[in-house]
C-alpha cells in the first residue's frame, strides 16, 4: 500500500476531480457532524427545561405564604 | 417468566440506562473506522483504471445508500413491533430513525449527483434507482411531517408505523432496480452470493467504510432515542432524578 499521489497538490487536485470528491466528503462529514450534534444538544436543552421546572415547583409554595 | 427479557427490552428506562456505557464505545470505533477508510480510500487506494480520482466519492456513497436502506427496515420493524405488542420504546426508535435515514438518503443522493458530474456528464437523470432513492427520501420525510401532524402521540406513532410498513414496498425496488430497468446506475459491485466485482485494494477500504457507517449510525439513533425516552418519559420520576441529578444546582 502506498500512498498515490505525487504531491499534496497533486492530492488536493485528484487529477482534475478534485473538487468533486473533496465536496462530497465535506458535505457528508457536515451531515455526519449535525447528526451527532443536534441530539447532544438538545438533550442539553432538554436538561436545562426540566431543572429550570423543578426550581419553580421548589420555589412556589414559600410564594404563597 | 420466558418472555421477560423481551418486555424489559420495551423498558424506556431499562433501554436508557443499559446504553448509556455503549456511548463511549461507539463513538470511539466509528471515529476510528471512518477516519481509516477515508484516509485508506481517498490516499491510498489505487485510482479506477475508467473513472481515475472521481470514483473515490464510493466510499461515502455506498455506505451511506446501505445505511438508508437498512436504516428503512430497523424504522419499519420498530414499527411493526409496537403495532404488534403495543410497546413504548420500539415506537421512539422508529421516530428517532426518521430523519437518521433523511440525512444518510440526502447524503446519497448528493454525493451520486456530484460523483454523475464527472462520470455520466449529468447532475440528475430520472434513472430508476435514482428515482426509487429520492422516493425513500420523500419516505423519511412523510415520516417526520406525520409525527408531528397529531396532537396526541399514540396516533401519531400508530399512523407513522403504518406508513413505514407500506412504505417497505420501495426497498425492494430500489434493491433490484438496477436489474430490473437497464438504465444509467450501475448494477451492484458488492455480492453476497458471487465474487464481488471490485478488487480487494478497493473492497477493503470500502468495508471498512461500510462498518464504521453502521457503528456510527448505531451511535446515532441510541443518542436520538435517548432524547426521546427522556422527552416521553420527563413526567416520570426516574428522568425527574436523573435530569436533576446530571448537574448539581448552581446559584
Amino acid at each position: 500500500m502506498k500512498f498515490q499521489f505525487e504531491s499534496l497538490a497533486d492530492f488536493m487536485a485528484m487529477s482534475g476531480h478534485g473538487p468533486y470528491v473533496w465536496a462530497s466528503y465535506a458535505i457528508t462529514f457536515i451531515a455526519l457532524i449535525f447528526l451527532v450534534v443536534n441530539p447532544v444538544l438538545q438533550q442539553k436543552k432538554l436538561i436545562k427545561q426540566q431543572q429550570k421546572l423543578r426550581k419553580l415547583a421548589q420555589s412556589a409554595p414559600a410564594q404563597h405564604q | 417468566m420466558a418472555w421477560q427479557w423481551f418486555h424489559r427490552l420495551g423498558s424506556p428506562r431499562w433501554f436508557y440506562e443499559k446504553t448509556t456505557s455503549w456511548l463511549p464505545w461507539l463513538a470511539v470505533i466509528s471515529i476510528a473506522l471512518l477516519l481509516t477508510g477515508a484516509v485508506w480510500g481517498l490516499a491510498f487506494a489505487p485510482a479506477d483504471y475508467k473513472q481515475g480520482n472521481s470514483y473515490r466519492i464510493i466510499y461515502i456513497h455506498v455506505p451511506a445508500a446501505f445505511l438508508a436502506l437498512a436504516g428503512y427496515y430497523i424504522m419499519a420493524l420498530s414499527g411493526a413491533v409496537g403495532l404488534i405488542w403495543k410497546m413504548k420504546l420500539p415506537f421512539m426508535v422508529m421516530k428517532s430513525a426518521a430523519p437518521i435515514g433523511a440525512v444518510l438518503t440526502f447524503i446519497s443522493l448528493v454525493t451520486g449527483s456530484i460523483w454523475g458530474k464527472p462520470t455520466w456528464g449529468t447532475w440528475w437523470e430520472w434513472d430508476a434507482r435514482i428515482t426509487s432513492m429520492l422516493i425513500l427520501f420523500f419516505l423519511y420525510l412523510g415520516m417526520i411531517a406525520l409525527q408531528q401532524a397529531f396532537q396526541h402521540r399514540d396516533t401519531a406513532d400508530k399512523a407513522s408505523a403504518v406508513l413505514a410498513l407500506v412504505g417497505m414496498v420501495n426497498i425492494p425496488i430500489i434493491y433490484k432496480s438496477v436489474d430490473w430497468w437497464n438504465t444509467l446506475h450501475q448494477p451492484a459491485t458488492i455480492k453476497f452470493t458471487s465474487k464481488s466485482s471490485i478488487d480487494p485494494s478497493m473492497l477493503y477500504p470500502l468495508l471498512t467504510m461500510v462498518i464504521g457507517f453502521y457503528c456510527f449510525y448505531a451511535l446515532v439513533l441510541l443518542l436520538n432515542t435517548r432524547l426521546e425516552v427522556l422527552r416521553r418519559e420527563s413526567k416520570t420520576q426516574w428522568v425527574s432524578d436523573l435530569l436533576n441529578n446530571i448537574k448539581p444546582e448552581s446559584k
